[in-house]
């Protein structure tokens, strides 16, 4: 049986649904010794500022249970930087390089939306209005649906026609709100979930394990509730979605996409297996022929209730 | 840049001490003494999450030698495979140590820091080029100096008291001052901030290998940085290796 593993979300065309995420794959060119970056579905790059970032103080990581704290802090080489040393270097005339965008204003998101539209190397913008591990901009954005949908009107405004995906926090009372919100603001795409509010602590020390006392939450452990969300969102509205948390093997791709996810983005699992991503993509002929499905059409949003 | 999965040879844990030699495959790769390896065996699954990273101490055409202390839960586990269990391995990674063949060179390990000089003293051409000062807190027959060339000037100092630490760090201060070439050091954070002291203060040409918290290894996560004067930078592909004159706060 042949299969086609393409997807198409609201526009943006993928060669199959596997995508990175921000932050644990760098700019992309570190994992260029671990496989092909061209036969991913897509490569979302670490957060950009318009200016560099310096980041948090250390410690900035902790492993924990199936998983790990970060606070990075979004410590990155600026906007200008990414689009002259690093953009020429990606491959992005074979798959869709996705620029994570990360801003302390309305003005600054606009303004890097606006930096970018004209960039033909680029294949989306994915507006990170959910991070947890900065003092301003960031979450506060995600988790207040007025100012998440005056982010994203500026955005769409500026961005021309690149496709616009907003990044969703877990941390509210009710992800749909803030779904509701985005999408009548003009978002193209959602992709969800960021990482959840966590800390860990030593007692021989007495100390918090990270220097920014609360970090962000992934890996493995947040999977059901990552799946849970991306459920919710997709069972409610008409909207594309990238379902993302603690994916880390081929099945769980699968299952993001049966709720309703129409691609995916791998995180953290990355560290604890470089060639992870490149290896999905290789397996995902196979789990289609094994699962009876030609294409994804059969499959997306296919939960049975 | 080899990434691959690697059988377990053999696993030697040291009597009475929290030490252990694990015996890899060998990836027959070209090194750099202070190049280090991400290590994760397969059984781990999904915890522990991260891999580990590990000095090479040495490499045949038979296998990759790392030695290691058990500290936590990741080395506890490597140090109880068993010979035939699969280790995922990435590297080598980061800088290492660079110098000239000719060069005088004092080395300063403290405990596990002797493992990447292990290395490098037995891949330097020269070995009588190196003074080496060790300093230790078991004894030495639990750490393999019998894996130092013989023409390497060798001193190992034991730490069992306070007093005996105090003596060392002065130990350090005079090694240090007293040399005019290279100084190279690993160790604990604290051993290693003795030698940052003395070192900037001595204005001496010196590289310490820091031993950070890892996540990727290979620069992505920007988990592992330490601050310079340029700013963060990821320890994991600039380093483990940095002049002491180019960190702050450390
Ligand atoms: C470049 C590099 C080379 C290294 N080479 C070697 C080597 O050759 N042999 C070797 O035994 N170890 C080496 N290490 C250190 C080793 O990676 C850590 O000891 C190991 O990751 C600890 O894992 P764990 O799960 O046992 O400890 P964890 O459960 O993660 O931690 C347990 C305890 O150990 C402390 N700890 C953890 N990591 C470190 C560390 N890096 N330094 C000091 N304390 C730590 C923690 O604070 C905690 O109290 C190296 C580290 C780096 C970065
Ligand atoms: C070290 C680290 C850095 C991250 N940096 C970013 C970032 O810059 N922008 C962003 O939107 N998300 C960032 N994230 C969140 C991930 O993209 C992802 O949403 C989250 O980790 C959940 O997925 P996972 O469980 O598969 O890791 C980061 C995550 C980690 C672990
Ligand atoms: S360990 Fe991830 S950047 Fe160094």
């Amino acid at each position: 049986m042949s299969v086609d593993t393409r997807v198409n979300l609201g526009g943006l065309q993928l060669k199959n649904p596997i995508l990175t995420a921000s932050g644990t794959f760098g700019y992309g060119l570190e994992f260029a010794q671990f496989g092909h970056l061209k036969e991913l579905g897509g490569i979302v790059v670490k957060g950009l500022s318009l200016k560099p970032r310096q980041g948090n103080p250390c410690p900035r990581i902790v492993e924990t249970p199936c998983g790990m704290l970060n606070a990075i802090g979004l410590q990155n080489i600026g906007i200008e930087n990414f689009l002259k040393y690093k953009l020429p270097y990606l491959p992005f005339q074979e798959t869709a390089i996705v620029v994570n965008l990360y801003a302390q204003s309305e003005e600054e998101f606009a303004a890097l939306a606006s930096l970018l539209k004209k960039e033909e190397g680029i294949a989306a913008l994915e507006v990170n209005i959910s991070c947890p591990n900065v003092k301003q901009g960031g979450i506060q954005f995600g988790q207040n649906p007025v100012l998440a949908a005056k982010v994203i009107e500026g955005v769409k405004k500026n961005a021309g026609t690149k496709p616009v995906i907003v990044k969703l926090s877990p941390n509210v009372t009710d992800i749909k709100e803030i779904a509701k919100a985005v999408i009548d603001a003009g978002a193209d795409i959602l992709s969800l979930i960021n990482t959840l509010g966590g800390m860990a602590v030593d007692i021989w020390t007495r100390k918090p394990a990270l220097k920014n006392v609360f970090g962000g939450l992934s890996g493995p452990a947040i999977k059901p509730i990552a799946l849970k969300m991306v459920y919710e969102v997709c069972s409610n509205f008409n909207v594309p979605v990238i379902g993302i948390g603690g994916i880390s093997c081929i099945e769980d791709v699968l299952e993001f996409m049966l709720v309703g996810a129409g691609a995916v983005q791998v995180g953290s699992a990355n560290f604890k297996r470089p060639s992870l991503s490149f290896e999905l993509v290789h397996q995902l002929p196979e789990i289609m022929r094994k699962l009876g499905i030609s294409g994804f059409q059969e499959w997306i949003g296919r939960l049975k209730t | 840049m080899f990434n691959k999965t690697l059988r377990v040879i053999d696993v030697q844990r040291i009597d009475n001490a929290p030490l252990a030699h694990l015996f890899l495959e060998t990836l027959s790769l070209d090194f750099k003494p202070g190049q280090f390896v991400m290590l994760r065996p397969c059984q781990w699954e999904y915890d522990p999450f991260w891999p580990r990273p590990f000095s090479i101490c040495t490499q045949d055409e038979h296998n990759m030698h790392i030695f290691l202390q058990i500290v936590g839960r990741g080395t506890q586990k490597l140090a109880y495979l068993q010979p035939g269990d699969e280790v995922d391995c990435w590297g080598p990674l980061g800088n290492g140590f660079e110098f000239a063949v000719d060069e005088d060179l004092l080395v300063l390990a403290g405990g596990m820091g002797l493992a990447p000089f292990i290395a490098l003293s037995r891949k330097h051409p020269n070995p009588q080029k190196i003074r080496l000062v060790f300093g230790h807190r078991l004894d030495l027959d639990c750490y393999p100096w019998h894996l130092i060339p013989a023409e390497v000037e060798k001193v190992a100092l034991q730490q069992e008291t306070q007093t005996a630490l105090k003596d060392f760090e002065k130990r350090l201060q005079e090694e240090i001052f007293s040399h005019s070439g290279k100084v190279f050091a690993c160790g604990p954070r604290p051993f290693l901030q003795v030698v940052y002291k003395y070192a900037r203060q001595a204005k001496a040409d010196a590289y310490i290998s820091l031993e950070n918290k890892m996540a990727c290894g290979i620069g992505a996560c920007l988990g592992c940085v330490t601050k310079t004067k340029q700013g963060y930078k990821q320890t994991c592909v600039h380093g483990p290796v940095f002049s002491v004159h180019d960190l702050e706060d450390f």
